[in-house]
C-alpha cells in the first residue's frame, strides 16, 4: 500500500509568536511539523508495515520546509516532496489543495492521510478538496483505522460520538490526535533521512500557473477584539472556594 | 438581485443543526431579495416549517436516505448542481463536521471561494474571522466568482424566530450518480450523557491538565451534580490524552459553548481553548500558575490547587443550597 501524507511547517504552537516593542511578531519562533501531522505518519508507517508499500510525504510552504519533511523522514517515512515556490504566499485552501492534488498524482497512490486541520490555519477543509480535486472518497476525523483488501474501515469522531464509515481505496483520510501514539525519531532514523530522496518542485512543474495559486480571500482590516476585562485574581488561602460559591449564588445559577 | 442559501444540515434524527437558525437569524439582515435553504436527507421536508419560522421562503429538500447513508460527496454533488441550475450569490453554512466535509468538496468542484471558521458575515463578500484565541478580529474580503461559501462557528449569534409561515418546499430533482456513493456509514454511536448538553447548560464545568490524572474528573462530576444544570467539559490537552472522550472537548476542534457560568479548573487557557468558551457570560478559573492565559480573561480568579479547590467548592455549593 502506498501512503502519501500530507504534512505542514507552522510556528512552534508552544511557543507561537513573540511580542517585539508590543506588536505581535511571526517568523521569530522556532518552526516545527505540525504536532497534528504526526499521527498522520504513524498511521502511515502502520499501514506500511502490516501490507508493504512506501511513505511518500508531501508539503507546500517556503524552503524552510523541508524540516518538517525530514521530520517525517527521521520518524521512518521513505521519500519526500516540497513543492515551494514565491507565487504560493498567501495561498487560501483551494489554492492548496490544487497545489497538493498535482504533487500527489505525480505518483501512484493507494491512500492519502493528513490531519484534521492545521494548528495553525484551522481551515479543516484541504484534505477534502484534495479528495475532490483527485476524484476519490473520503473520511475525516478518524479515530481508529482498519485496513483489508480494498477498503478502510474508519472509526470516525462526531459531535455526539462515533460512526464506523467503509470507505474504498482510494481514498483521502484524515485523523484524529490520539489516533495513534507517534514514535520518536531514532538517532538511526535521522542519520538515515539525510540520504532519503526528496524532491523539491514549483508551480511550473507541477503543471500549475500562478492563477491557480492565487488567492480569492484578502483580509481587509485587523482590529483588537472588544476587550473582555480581567476580574479579582486571589491567591486561594483557604477561602477561594466560599468566594467562587458566593458569585455563583450571586448570579443565581445555585 | 443577491440570492442568499443556507445548508440547512439535518442531524442524524432529522432536527435541523442548530448553528442553522442562528445563520437565517444573521442572514435576514443581510438585504438579500430572497433566502432559501437547500436541507438533504431524511427530515429535509419537515424541516421546511422550522426554516420558515427563521425567515426562509423556500427549502431544496430531498429526504433521501443516501445523503445520510454516504459520506459527502452525493450531497456535494447535488449542491453543486443547484448552485449553478439557481445561482445564489452567497452559501451560508454551519462549521460543522459534515457541512465541512461537503462543502469543501463543492468549493473543489466548482472552484469556489470558501471561507471556513467565520465568526460573522457583514454582506455577500465580506466576512469577519476571530484570530489569535479572539484577541483580534479580522475583517475578510471574499473574491472569486459568486457564490462564495462561508461556514459559520457555531453560536456566534443569538438565532430569533421571523415568525415566517412554513417554507416552501421544491423537491430536488438532481440525480445522484452511483460514482458519488462510496464512503459509507455502517453505523453510529451516541455517547450517552446525563444531565444537560455542554452547549446548552446554563453552566459548564470543565477540566484540564491540572487535573493531573483522568480518575479526578470525578470531582468535577460531583461539583457538576451538586450545582445542578451543569454539564463537564474539558481542554483539548486532557481529550488527546484519553482521559475524557472528545464530545466534552471545547475549543477551536471542539465544541463552542456558551454558558452563564464557566468554571475552568486546572486549565490554562491555550489559544485553542479559549476560542470555545470566550463568549461566556461570565468566567471562573481555578489554576495553580498566576501567570495562567486563563486569568485575563476570568471575571473571578483563584490561585490555586484545582485538585483542593473543587471538592471544597462542591461542599460550599451544597451549603449554600441547604
Amino acid at each position: 500500500m502506498n501512503v502519501v501524507v500530507l504534512v505542514k511547517q507552522i510556528p512552534d504552537p508552544a511557543n507561537p509568536y513573540e511580542l517585539v516593542d508590543g506588536r505581535l511578531k511571526r517568523g521569530v519562533a522556532q518552526k516545527v511539523m505540525d504536532p497534528g501531522d504526526e499521527y498522520g505518519v504513524e498511521a502511515a508507517l502502520r499501514l506500511v508495515d502490516q501490507f508493504g508499500g512506501e511513505v511518500n510525504v508531501i508539503s507546500m510552504g517556503p524552503a524552510a520546509a523541508m524540516e518538517a519533511i525530514r521530520r517525517a523522514l527521521s520518524m521512518g517515512a521513505h521519500k519526500g516532496v516540497l513543492v515551494t515556490d514565491d507565487a504560493l504566499g498567501g495561498a487560501d485552501a483551494l489554492a492548496t489543495a490544487r497545489v497538493l492534488a498535482a504533487a500527489i498524482k505525480r505518483s501512484e497512490f493507494d491512500l492519502v492521510i493528513a490531519g484534521v486541520e492545521s494548528t495553525d490555519g484551522s481551515t479543516g477543509v484541504v484534505p477534502q478538496m484534495v479528495a475532490e480535486l483527485l476524484g476519490v472518497p473520503q473520511s475525516t476525523f478518524a479515530k481508529e483505522i482498519e485496513a483489508k483488501d480494498s477498503s478502510l474501515t474508519i472509526k470516525r469522531q462526531t459531535a455526539a460520538g462515533y460512526d464506523m464509515v467503509e470507505c474504498p481505496l482510494p481514498a483521502v483520510i484524515t485523523v484524529t490526535a490520539g489516533v495513534n501514539e507517534p514514535r520518536y525519531p531514532t538517532f538511526k532514523g535521522i542519520m538515515q533521512a539525510k540520504s532519503k530522496p526528496v524532491d523539491t518542485v514549483s508551480l511550473g512543474d507541477l503543471g500549475l500557473g500562478g492563477d491557480d495559486a492565487k488567492p480569492t480571500q484578502s483580509v481587509d482590516a485587523v482590529n483588537p477584539a472588544p476587550e473582555r476585562g480581567a476580574g479579582e485574581k486571589f491567591e486561594d488561602d483557604g477561602t477561594g472556594a466560599a468566594k467562587v460559591a458566593d458569585l455563583l449564588k450571586q448570579l443565581k445559577v445555585i | 438581485m443577491a440570492k442568499i442559501w443556507v445548508y440547512a444540515e439535518l442531524s442524524h434524527g432529522g432536527a435541523v443543526e442548530k448553528t442553522v437558525f442562528e445563520i437565517l437569524t444573521k442572514a435576514r439582515t443581510l438585504g438579500a431579495d430572497a433566502l432559501e435553504c437547500v436541507a438533504l436527507g431524511p427530515g429535509a421536508t419537515a424541516a421546511a416549517a422550522a426554516l420558515g419560522e427563521y425567515g426562509a421562503t423556500t427549502v431544496y429538500a430531498s429526504d433521501d436516505d443516501t445523503f445520510s447513508d454516504f459520506v459527502a460527496e452525493p450531497a456535494a454533488h447535488v449542491i453543486a448542481e443547484l448552485i449553478k441550475q439557481h445561482q445564489p450569490s452567497l452559501v451560508l453554512a454551519p462549521f460543522t463536521y459534515d457541512a465541512r466535509d461537503t462543502m469543501a468538496r463543492v468549493s473543489a468542484k466548482l472552484g469556489l471561494t470558501l471561507h471556513t471558521g467565520a465568526t460573522d458575515v457583514l454582506a455577500v463578500d465580506k466576512t469577519q474571522e476571530a484570530i489569535f484565541g479572539g484577541a483580534k478580529i479580522v475583517d475578510v474580503a471574499l473574491g472569486g466568482n459568486e457564490p462564495r461559501i462561508v461556514l459559520l462557528r457555531p453560536k456566534f449569534t443569538e438565532a430569533e424566530p421571523a415568525g415566517g409561515a412554513a417554507a416552501n418546499v421544491v423537491n430536488v430533482d438532481v440525480a445522484v450518480p452511483d460514482e458519488t456513493k462510496r464512503a459509507r456509514r455502517t453505523e453510529r454511536h451516541e455517547e450517552d450523557a446525563t444531565g444537560p448538553k455542554l452547549e446548552e447548560a446554563p453552566v459548564v464545568v470543565s477540566g484540564g491538565r491540572g487535573l493531573q490524572q483522568a480518575e479526578n474528573f470525578k470531582l468535577l462530576e460531583d461539583l457538576a451534580a451538586a450545582i445542578g444544570n451543569a454539564a463537564v467539559g474539558a481542554s483539548r490537552a486532557v481529550v488527546d490524552a484519553g482521559w475524557v472522550p472528545y464530545s466534552m472537548q471545547i475549543g477551536q476542534t471542539g465544541k463552542t459553548v456558551k454558558p452563564k457560568v464557566y468554571i475552568a479548573c486546572g486549565i490554562s487557557g491555550a489559544t485553542q481553548h479559549i476560542v470555545g468558551m470566550k463568549s461566556s457570560e461570565r468566567i471562573i478559573a481555578i489554576n495553580k500558575d498566576p501567570d495562567a492565559p486563563i486569568f485575563s480573561l476570568a471575571d473571578l480568579g483563584i490561585v490555586g490547587d484545582a485538585l483542593k479547590v473543587i471538592p471544597q467548592l462542591t461542599d460550599e455549593v451544597k451549603s449554600r443550597k441547604g
